[in-house]
């Protein structure tokens, strides 16, 4: 397998521009010809299905939801960076690049994070003039908040609804495009295999929601954009039914899978209640600039907060980290949590959570104001917990938010299969070992609206293409895969449901290849997920038939789909001997403990191969070369 | 908590459903209302029979998936809340619980407790967008938009389309729904060029998939998990009215 990142010579500030001008473009005439696959409808899915569309090629779109308004996008909360530097406090293109190359703990590639810092300001116009309701001044401008450690306020928002509102503007693009008969949407759909034909990507067979039928979709090329693996955790932050299955599946096709084994720990969730918990929510970061972070000193101190005394408090970040104090990057927050809970002192019924404490904050500014800043995420807090944040601190915890590993791709959001692109959080790209708040909903739609129109092109302009015909033996082997596989989960007729059997693969997971990871812990993961699998391919229990609605069925092939990627994760988790961004392996760190990256080693991407059944997947390295930020350690003392 | 549990069992779109009793125990009651759900999936197939088909995915009332008739109400009890945002601490141990789906002839049941509510969408193609293809966009700050009505236009924008408005509404009428996205469009100087066109398709589109017509029974305001006002549905008929007076695709 080869990794050409196809990255354009040249300097960085030219890069896109030239490449730009230099792609192949589709006669006119010949574009409605063209017929792309797109699979996923949220930001990056409705954003580029909808761009294409709207340059006359025909598109045929894929999701699970009942309508495509409803993809996970749709629950992004925070807001969206750009570079517009309205606020003239000394924002950049440059700058941007820099502090998500940083971010990112140097483990993404330059000149994809340049290009989308570029765009990002171009998303901001697209959207404003789609009527995304963003925040506004008194002026009629736009406003912006400093968001995740920002040093430069360049966060534009819709209230607490950002992802919806960026979601609904795509949507309706989508929509528009739909009635022009240039989208055919095909919600209630679900693609378990990729077809390639001649070394090429032509087409996907997708079952029926509805009526179960298994059918194959041909065309030009194939695009997904099927969004992140964090459930693989089963506990997570995402939509309960967002899963890996699209991304696995070209995978075992052939695609690269490009650093599976970084995962965002996001530190303000509310925490665990009990066994019976579906997912976890997440509590706007935004908290911890008024909200201030301790547990108490002694272990297994069970006095509620109110009488635990100033001097019995430890505040821990603002102790470890003074500079930065309760402000410090999501990973740090994350981990320092874990600590704390790990030594016995954390707060909770179930010792997992640390206390978000508005007390002086109240006491300093007024009740007013801080329900001005956070009524909202107070009054969601207390729906869940039942208790109020006015009168005692939260508790919060962290929680699996994010994959910035993907497949990979290439500079043209290729990946390893011809004619196979890959956007949003499905790919690798551009985040590195941990991605900063606001820049995914960033990247998405810089994917969907204004790269992958020009590189998709450019590949249909120069791909010579025969004609696929429906009846190919390809499409033909594939289908019977795909219906042998959903008859086998319905025949095990075992004792246990897939749900339980995740939720046993989620906590083997959390503990072992979550926000610490040591050799051992990996290695022991490693014997066990064979063994769940095993498990869950004898003992499952899928009642119901094929042949309409059946939930269960659905669920089931996903599971079947994580017990094999959590074993790509964690094999890759081991091989990357050092600490950087998210990834913390205990054995290495600095003398304070802080994340310890080995750049002579590990300056790379690693792009998984899948090697069959028995075989043990195979590493191949893109090596990174930064030329325009220099590696340094980061530090938040 | 212990709870009895009366919910509609239909296994498609061609047959007749009707209501199954269950006996649910172990409740707890930091649950949500889908947990508890869940929890009786778990049970149910650890008899063997098939767990009762409903809708969800955010769990956090932002994406509109999930909706059921509970105890009459659509959403169930608690005032602007979705009904995976609902826990049975608002329930009492012993209770009894009728779960059924929306009903309404333009949102057909397909199973269990979902249904189909692909006229919404309909409704949108029928003209719920600014049509600005890719690119064309000008600078975003060459554009003001008051305060106000950014404001005001925030608040119609943040319907999730779960259909509740409809299953609680006597004529089975979609108009807060639909005045919800042609207010958002409207409020904004973005939406001018194609105001008054927008209106005309869009209501007509509501008619088209068989929604009722809005006579302010005020029920849809009660049940919306977001609280969209019925402000909305005023300025939709004001909306329309302006639109024909300006006698809009006349010569
Ligand atoms: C709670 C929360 C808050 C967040 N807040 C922010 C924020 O403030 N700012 C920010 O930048 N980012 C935020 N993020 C991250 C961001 O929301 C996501 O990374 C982003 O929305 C992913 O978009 P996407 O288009 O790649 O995928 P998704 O929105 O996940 O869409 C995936 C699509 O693919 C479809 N699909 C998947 N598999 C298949 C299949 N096999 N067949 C057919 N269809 C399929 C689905 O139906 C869906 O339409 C947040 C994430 C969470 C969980
Ligand atoms: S108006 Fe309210 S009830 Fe109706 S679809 Fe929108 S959010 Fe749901
Ligand atoms: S599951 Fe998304 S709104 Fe209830």
């Amino acid at each position: 397998m080869e990794l050409n990142p196809k990255i354009p010579s040249g300097p960085i500030e030219q890069s896109w521009d030239r490449h730009r001008s230099e792609m192949k473009l589709v006669n006119p005439a010949n574009k409605r010809k063209h017929t792309i696959i797109m699979v996923g409808s949220g930001l990056a899915g409705a954003s580029a299905a909808a761009s294409l569309a709207e340059l006359g090629y025909q598109v045929l779109c894929f999701c699970y939801q009942d309508s495509p308004r409803r993809a996970h996008s749709i629950a992004a909360q925070g807001g969206i960076n750009a570079a517009k530097n309205y606020r003239n406090d000394g924002d950049s293109v440059y700058r941007l690049f820099y502090d998500t190359v940083k971010g990112g703990d140097f483990r993404s590639r330059e000149a994809n994070v340049y290009r989308l810092a570029q765009l990002s300001v171009n998303i901001i116009d697209q959207c404003a003039a789609q009527g995304v309701p963003f925040a506004r001044e008194y002026s009629g401008l736009l406003d912006n908040r400093s968001f995740g450690g920002a040093q430069v306020s360049r966060t534009f928002y819709a209230r607490g609804q950002t992802g919806q509102q960026l979601l609904l503007g795509a949507y309706q693009a989508l929509e528009r495009q739909i009635h022009a008969g240039q989208v055919k949407m095909y919600p209630r759909t679900e693609m378990l295999d990729l077809v390639i034909i001649d070394h090429c990507a032509r087409g996907i067979v997708a079952r029926n929601l509805l009526t179960g039928k298994i059918e194959s979709y041909v065309a030009d090329a194939v695009v997904l954009a099927t969004g992140g693996y964090a459930n693989v955790f089963y506990l997570s932050t995402n939509a309960k039914n967002s899963n890996a299955t699209a991304i696995w599946r070209a995978y075992k096709r052939g695609a690269a899978f490009a650093n599976p084994c970084f995962t965002q720990i996001h530190p303000t969730c509310i925490p665990v209640s009990g066994h019976y918990q579906s997912k976890l929510t997440l509590m706007s970061e935004s908290l911890r600039n008024d909200g201030r972070i301790w547990v108490p000193k002694q272990k297994d101190d069970k006095r509620p907060a109110i009488q635990i005394l100033m001097p019995e408090r430890d505040y821990y970040l603002e102790r470890r980290y003074p500079s930065f104090g309760n402000l410090v990057p999501r990973d740090v927050a994350s981990r320092a949590a874990k600590e704390v809970c790990d030594e016995g002192r954390g707060v909770g019924a179930h010792g997992l959570g640390v206390y978000l404490d508005f007390a002086e904050a109240i006491k300093a500014s007024g009740v007013a104001v801080i329900r001005e800043k956070y009524g909202n995420l107070f009054e969601m807090y207390e729906r869940i917990t039942a208790e109020n944040p006015y009168e005692v601190p939260m508790r919060i915890y962290p929680a699996v938010h994010y994959t910035m590993g993907g497949l990979w791709v290439d500079y043209n959001l290729m990946s390893t299969i011809t004619g196979l692109f890959v956007i949003g959080e499905a790919n690798f790209s551009d985040h590195g070992a941990n991605r900063l708040g606001a820049s995914a909903l960033m990247q998405g739609l810089a994917d969907g609206y204004f790269i992958l129109p020009y590189t998709l092109s450019d590949y249909l302009a120069t791909a010579k293409l025969d004609k696929a015909p429906l009846d190919h033996p390809a499409f033909h082997e594939s289908e019977g895969q795909v219906a042998g596989r959903v008859k086998k989960l319905l025949s095990i007729k075992g004792k246990r449901t897939a749900d339980s059997i995740h939720q046993e693969l989620g906590k083997l997971l959390w503990n072992n290849c979550g926000m610490v990871r040591t050799k051992r812990d990996l290695q022991h993961a490693l014997e066990k997920i064979p063994e769940i699998r095993e498990e869950f391919w004898r003992n499952v229990n899928v009642l119901g038939v094929d042949d309409e609605i059946n939930q269960a069925l659905e669920k089931a092939g996903r599971v079947a789909d994580f017990l094999e990627l959590a074993e790509v994760m964690c094999l890759d988790a081991l091989e990357r001997a050092e600490s950087c961004g998210c990834h913390f392996r205990e054995e290495f760190q600095t003398p304070d403990g802080e994340a310890q990256r080995d750049d002579e080693h590990f300056c790379h991407v690693s792009a998984w191969e899948y090697a069959g059944e028995q075989g043990k997947p195979v590493m191949h390295k893109e090596l990174l070369e930064f030329e325009y930020v220099t590696p340094s350690q980061r530090s938040y003392k | 908590m212990h709870l009895t549990l009366n919910v509609w069992r239909q296994k498609n779109a061609s047959v007749k459903g009707k209501l199954v009793r269950y006996e649910a125990d172990d409740i707890n009651p930091d649950m949500s209302f889908l947990e508890m759900l869940d929890v009786v999936n778990w049970q149910l197939i650890g008899k063997g029979e098939e767990p009762i088909a409903f809708e969800h995915d955010c769990r956090e009332g932002i994406c509109g998936s999930c909706g059921m008739m509970i105890n009459g109400v659509a959403h169930g009890p608690r005032p602007a809340t979705a009904t995976c945002q609902l826990h049975m601490r608002h329930f009492k141990d012993g209770d009894t619980i009728y779960i059924e789906p929306w009903r309404s002839r333009a949102f057909p049941v397909l199973k269990d407790l979902v249904v189909d509510r692909s006229a919404f969408d309909r409704i949108i193609q029928a003209g719920g967008y600014i049509s600005v293809s890719t690119g064309s966009a000008p600078e975003a700050n060459s554009v003001l938009v008051t305060k106000q009505n950014s404001d005001l236009a925030m608040d119609a924008a943040a319907c999730i389309g779960c259909g509740a408005c409809v299953a609680a509404c006597p004529n089975g009428s979609a108009s807060l729904f639909t005045s919800a996205k042609i207010s958002h469009l409207a409020l904004l100087p973005q939406g001018q060029p194609e105001r008054e066109g927008r209106v005309i398709k869009m209501v007509e589109a509501m008619d088209r998939e068989g929604f009722g017509n809005c006579t302010m029974h005020r029920e849809c305001e009660a049940v919306c998990p977001k609280a969209i006002s019925v402000n909305f549905i005023a300025r939709m008929n004001r909306e329309y009215l302006r639109s024909l007076l300006k006698g809009e695709g006349l010569p």
